[in-house]
């Protein structure tokens, strides 16, 4: 025996358990895809919707709307006068209807994300158990390649917007639940003491204290997921999501350098816009903590 | 002068072990264990051992102690935010350990409020909005939570400051609000945790003056910790001693100063300036003997202090004093010589 090989199963055997886990799975989705994919469908007219309005609003109003968003969200003339730059010069090179609908799955995902994680962050920074049962399993969400579990995804509800979103989440919701948590698990002991002391329950606490506390820190970690379904986009049209995505893929298919390299630019430039504008929201809804100590 | 105070809060039979089998190391503490030797062999810690005290209503109780004298934890049981190994707390006689989480926060939003060492102010909130925390978490109308927080804010001398954050405070200001917030609920009970422990002593000499003046008018029981034996001194109406978890000794400053308990309480007030704590009714003789050179003699009240009646002796330059209570009916005397062994006792 030499200590060079490690003692592996043999092949047969190894093969007729890659076999009966994917029977198996094939059985699911066989008995439960339709199933499922009634389940999602809600969410399909969602997604069909969000990008039909994107899509159909003319572009003149859409910029309008954007800068005024991040105008109310950072009282910044510059990063208003970016936004207007940034779409102008999307619409410019022919990417509108693609930007419009990354915007729109990213919005979706967004909110969908928030709804998810928001309440699954508070749940585990109130107990300890389901901290550590979550942990592990946002461990494996955010470093599993997401080709891997494309592939079951795709097994039970085809390609498509809801696979695709499905695919998008799984990468970005590990940031928003592990913020939720860290922002209230931070909250000042002493202040919590207070609150008890002054007869507070349970949702008192969280509504009133541990939320616009955990403000910052939940406001990082949306900031965060909004990034990571940004960097989706190109994986996620390979399972039919349309986008800015598809056109990177046909690029890198076809080694059409300056195609890829706009798209490209205009997710960054998307990308750029939503950070900018979350962090100064961030950064304004933190006012108190700046106090000038004098008096 | 002694009105007949009720006791408000009675501490009965109270035990706090903190560790993971509080139950078991209490019986060895009954067995005989020391607080050292259970911290050694157990890895538990003794906090309070078999505390008996009566708090009264109306009146400034200060427990004072040094750092893990067990000061703090023996608040925390009044509210219960921490609940007793064994024993009872009763306030009104009604026994704060046997009740529904729902009866607790009634309890607490209604009959006790809390100022904190460290403030505790909540930092995402105006001062306006930190007083009206209480009220807020008891329902009361906005109109009620308005009208009173703006009556507190004035009240602690802040007024002008209601928009401004706790960050933009100084210390003794953001105690203000503390203590606007904590006087806001209208509760029976105000407990104050080493309340003016964190501020500089002009700021905190002046916060006690707050104090003082509050509680001639809203006559609360206040529940006081504190470390300074001044401070205690100072706002006191009883001072109850703690030491490594035990109550050595509750009496009135002038019981303390005069009669202390033990060693470590002779320790602890021996660098005392008794001048201006003593009362010409702690020391005079009530034996009234018309003294022998009645025209050399000055008159006091028996309130005044030692320090106080010592001025009066020296600028009539007399060695003799007569003392009447309020009602300027004489009740003893006071000599040169008991002065003497009053001040160096």
């Amino acid at each position: 025996m030499s200590w060079s090989e490690f003692p592996s199963m043999s092949r047969t055997d190894l093969r007729s358990l890659r076999k009966s886990i994917d029977e198996s799975f094939r059985d699911f989705s066989q008995e439960y895809g339709e199933s499922l994919e009634r389940f999602f469908d809600s969410l399909l007219e969602f997604l069909i919707f969000s990008e039909r309005l994107l899509l159909s609003t003319p572009w003149p109003l859409m910029i309008t709307i954007c800068a005024a968003l991040a105008f109310l969200a950072s009282r910044s003339w510059k990063i208003v006068i970016g936004v207007v730059l940034a779409f102008s010069l999307i619409g410019y090179l022919g990417m509108w209807q693609d930007t419009m609908r990354t915007l729109s799955i990213i919005t979706v995902c967004t909110m969908v994300a928030i709804a998810i994680g928001i309440p699954m962050g508070i749940a585990m920074a109130r107990s300890n158990k389901l901290q550590a049962l979550i942990s592990p399993v946002l461990d494996v969400m955010q470093t599993m390649p997401s080709f891997v579990y494309l592939i079951p995804v795709v097994m039970l509800l085809g390609i498509g917007k809801v696979p695709g979103l499905i695919a998008v989440i799984i990468y970005a919701l590990p940031p928003i639940v592990r913020l939720t948590n860290l922002g209230i698990r931070q909250v000042d002991p002493d202040v919590i003491e207070a609150a008890d002391a002054f007869g507070c329950s349970g949702w008192q606490k969280l509504l009133n204290i541990q939320m616009p506390l955990a403000l910052p820190s939940i406001f990082a970690g949306v900031n965060q997921t909004i990034m990571m379904s940004l960097s989706m986009v190109v994986i996620a049209s390979m399972i039919g999501v349309k986008g800015l995505g598809q056109p990177v893929l046909k690029a890198i298919t076809n080694q059409y350098f300056s195609m890829g390299l706009l798209n490209g630019f205009a997710i960054v430039a998307i990308a750029i816009i939503f950070d900018r504008v979350s962090q100064q929201y961030g950064r304004r809804i933190q006012q108190h903590r700046q106090g000038n100590h004098n008096g | 002068m002694d009105e007949i105070k009720q006791a408000k809060i009675q501490i009965v039979n109270l035990s706090k072990v903190f560790g993971t089998a509080p139950k078991k190391m209490l019986q060895l503490v009954e067995q005989g264990m020391s607080k050292t030797e259970l911290l050694k062999k157990h890895r538990h810690v003794l906090a309070l051992d078999n505390i008996n005290m009566e708090l009264k209503e109306h009146s400034i109780e200060v427990i004072m102690g040094l750092s893990g004298s067990g000061k703090s934890t023996l608040i925390r049981h009044i509210n219960r935010l921490i609940a007793p190994t064994v024993g009872e707390v009763l306030i009104d006689g009604e026994n704060v350990c046997n009740m529904s989480a729902a009866q607790l926060r009634r309890f607490r939003q209604q009959k006790t409020a809390m100022v904190f060492q460290n403030f505790a102010l909540l930092p995402h909130r105006t001062v306006i909005d930190n007083i009206s925390f209480g009220l807020q978490v008891q329902g009361k109308s906005e109109s009620l939570i308005k009208r009173s927080s703006y009556y507190w804010l004035e009240r602690v001398g802040l007024a002008g400051y209601e928009k401004n954050f706790p960050a933009q405070l100084s210390g003794g200001m953001q105690q203000r609000v503390g203590l606007a917030r904590a006087l806001a609920c209208d509760a029976d009970i105000l407990m104050m945790d080493e309340a003016f422990s964190a501020l500089d002593p002009l700021i905190r000499s002046d916060m006690q003056n707050v104090l003082l003046e509050l509680q001639r008018e809203l006559k609360k029981t206040i529940v006081f910790i504190t470390h300074d034996l001044d401070e205690a001194l100072k706002i006191g109406d009883r001072i109850a001693i703690l030491n490594q978890g035990q109550l050595i000794q509750q009496g009135s400053a002038d019981n303390i100063l005069l009669h202390p308990a033990d060693d470590y309480v002779k320790r602890f007030v021996a660098d005392v300036n008794r001048t201006g704590v003593l009362r010409a009714r702690s020391i005079m003789d009530a034996q009234l003997q018309t003294s022998p050179d009645l025209s050399n003699t000055v008159v006091v009240q028996e309130d005044d202090t030692v320090r106080e009646v010592l001025h009066s002796m020296l600028s009539a330059d007399s060695y003799n004093a007569l003392v009447t209570n309020q009602n300027g009916k004489a009740v003893g005397r006071i000599d040169s010589e008991m002065l003497a062994a009053a001040v160096n006792n």
